[in-house]
């Protein structure tokens, strides 16, 4: 007989635990999919899972990736925390590329200095701006944040699609849909030599860091957990709901943004119209399987970073469609949520 | 203008409005229920796709439309089981739902993609989405049966105490939500494209939702809400035709714009809009409390 009782105390170990037991259960379930396509799954893991990051170029690619997934995921975590689904981080990242990336092609003759800081500020400004709208939406006229962020998305990927095909096409680029290279002084530093590992990483480490004391440590943080636990409780005690959604959408909007600006000014350098391979949605798993906790983002946005390498790698050498990847990404947050019910529940046999 | 171009517009409006429909009325019933199922978009991914590969290989609509509904059932089956009784998250186990049909659909449908078949005539779909319009909305508020669904929706504790079962009608409601998406797919790929693309419900699965909002949840009202957004969507083409001088993306966003539009003059009615919602919607039903 199975016996199923609420937990009178909250188990810490589980709730971090719980994430590597999801982790685990994709791979098992995972290595079904790889025998169902006929291929053995440990020669499969090893491709899809180890021999992406084998060498420093791999570990680059690795970072590349984790960055935009840990960037939009830390902004996201804000608005989760508050129990706000902002979904639409795909088109702030797609706004946020608009922004910054048109610096750089509107002062495509520029070699100074701060082109890049201007870009960078451009690119949040962009994300916060597309933000902005479903909280305004939200608050004002009480619209579903859920389905005005994901129906911008669409909006924001037809006016990058404008601009490319339209005012922003490079004249001398055969009538392909992009725009011109951005500038030497419009392109985000490299960390080493030969590598694509970019400054990126700094960003995502020092929004990290931020995020971690602004959680722990400020009382804007601790409004953002009383109202995600309760937003009554919340309103009794006098703090502004309405601000706080204001807020997290544009510190989310910011982060996607930024790491839409990222992407192009770093490995991509111009514009067109596939800059983000699914990022935005991404980073929704990245910040579950994280927690909602600065460090454990970071730690699962590298995770799914190497999903996304070993999907590469999977069609490369097994000849299976990358969007296996994806399908890996869906189930590690089916089961992480699955699992959560033994953060709640005492399951014991007896 | 002459009649031929004016039925010509009405037919298109029909066909393209169809997978709205049942894609709609399906989660109009699961939220009457009380569940919030974010996952339409992957369900109809997955349904489109498997109804694709089942006509490929063996050219039977039949067996097509039979496994298209299969994987309704599977995958919603899915969801239901995680919403229902490991009580997780509703809006995060619907968009681990809708990545987990993308990625899918995409994998299962990579070698499909470009195969050319023979549509099938969508008429005899678009009448049934007609016909189960009336059925839902005759059963939700006739019958004993859909009384008890709403019951459940309102306020699952209520139902539970008066001796509902209030699990098991979310399973039904949950999986009939999940077949009517993935017949929603199954049409896509089979009657109105006909073909096979990545991502080819193109967010569909959302604008169904946002249907359910603007039909406050009243099956007729989602019929005409439907109607209307497929008009909206259609017109983008004729002013394109009759030659308004803008650039073609601003007409390809207008569906989803619109969406936002009409979900704003709805939601700002904040009284209307928490009159007709289903009480229990989007809240987990815990038996041991």
């Amino acid at each position: 007989m199975i016996s199923i009782k609420l937990r009178e105390e909250y188990s810490n170990l589980i709730f971090y635990l719980s994430p590597l037991v999801a982790v685990f259960l994709t791979l098992f379930f995972g290595s079904f999919i790889f025998l169902i396509l006929d291929l053995s799954p440990i020669e499969s893991f090893k491709i899809f899972f180890i021999s992406p990051i084998s060498n420093s170029y791999g570990i680059s690619e690795l970072f590349v990736k984790a960055t935009p997934l840990a960037i939009i995921a830390l902004g996201l975590s804000y608005c989760f925390k508050n129990n706000i689904y902002n979904i639409g981080a795909e088109g702030q990242l797609t706004m946020g590329a608009i922004f910054g990336g048109g610096i750089g092609i509107l002062f495509n003759d520029s070699t100074s200095i701060f082109l890049l800081p201007f870009m960078i500020l451009f690119g949040a400004i962009g994300g916060a701006f597309w933000a902005t709208i479903p909280a305004i939406l939200k608050t004002k006229f009480n619209t579903n944040e859920i389905l005005t962020s994901l129906m911008l998305t669409y909006v924001a990927l037809f006016i990058l699609d404008y601009f490319v095909v339209g005012p922003w096409k490079d004249p001398a680029g055969y009538g392909l849909p992009k725009s011109v290279p951005f500038p030497d002084a419009g392109r985000l530093p490299v960390l080493f030599d030969g590598l694509r590992i970019h400054i990126g990483v700094y960003f995502a480490l020092i929004i990290c860091f931020i995020s971690y004391i602004v959680y722990n440590k400020t009382l804007f943080g601790f409004k953002l957990r009383v109202s995600g636990l309760s937003s009554k409780a919340s309103q009794y005690a006098g703090f502004k709901y309405k601000n706080l959604i204001f807020y997290t959408f544009i510190i989310s909007g910011a982060c996607a943004g930024l790491a839409g600006l990222f992407e192009v000014s770093g490995p991509i350098g111009l514009l067109y119209r596939d800059i983000s391979p699914n990022y935005g949605f991404t980073a929704i798993i990245v910040a579950f399987l994280g927690r909602l906790n600065p460090i454990g983002i970071i730690l699962s946005s590298l995770l799914i970073a190497l999903t996304y390498l070993g999907a590469e790698d999977a069609q490369l050498f097994l000849k299976i469609p990358s969007a296996v990847g994806f399908v890996f990404q869906g189930l590690v947050l089916f089961f992480l949520l699955g699992t959560d019910f033994l953060n709640k529940y005492k399951v014991s046999i007896s | 203008m002459n009649t031929d171009l004016i039925i010509g517009i009405l037919n298109i409006v029909l066909i393209s409005t169809t997978p709205l429909v049942f894609a709609g009325i399906g989660e109009l019933v699961t939220e009457k229920s009380g569940v919030l199922n974010l996952g339409l978009e992957g369900l109809m991914l997955v349904g489109a796709v498997t109804g694709f590969i089942t006509l490929v290989l063996t050219g039977n609509y039949f067996y097509s439309l039979f496994f298209s509904i299969i994987s309704g059932v599977i995958l919603s089956g899915i969801f239901a089981f995680l919403v229902l009784n490991l009580m997780t998250n509703q809006i995060a186990t619907g968009l681990a739902l809708t990545i987990f049909g993308i990625g899918l659909s995409a994998m299962l449908g990579k070698k499909f993609s470009g195969t050319p078949i023979e549509g099938l005539n969508p008429y005899f779909f678009i009448l049934i989405s007609f016909l189960l319009v009336f059925l839902v909305s005759y059963f939700l508020s006739k019958t004993k049966s859909g009384l008890i669904i709403r019951a459940v929706g309102e306020n699952h504790n209520s139902a539970y105490a008066l001796g509902y079962n209030v699990i098991k009608t979310r399973y039904m409601t949950i999986i009939f939500g999940g077949v009517m998406s993935s017949i929603a797919g199954f049409y896509i790929s089979i009657c109105y494209a006909p073909m096979w693309q990545e991502g080819m419900t193109a967010g569909r699965g959302w604008i169904a939702l946002a249907l359910v909002v603007f039909a406050t949840w009243k099956p007729w009202r989602l019929l005409v809400g439907a109607y209307i957004f497929g008009g909206v969507a259609i017109m983008q083409m004729n002013l394109q035709a009759i030659g308004v001088k803008l650039p073609g993306q601003f007409f390809n966003m207008m569906p989803y714009l619109a969406t936002i539009i009409v979900l704003v003059f709805i939601s700002s009615n904040k009284l209307r809009l928490k009159l007709s919602a289903p009480a229990s919607l989007n809240i987990s039903f815990e038996k041991n409390q």
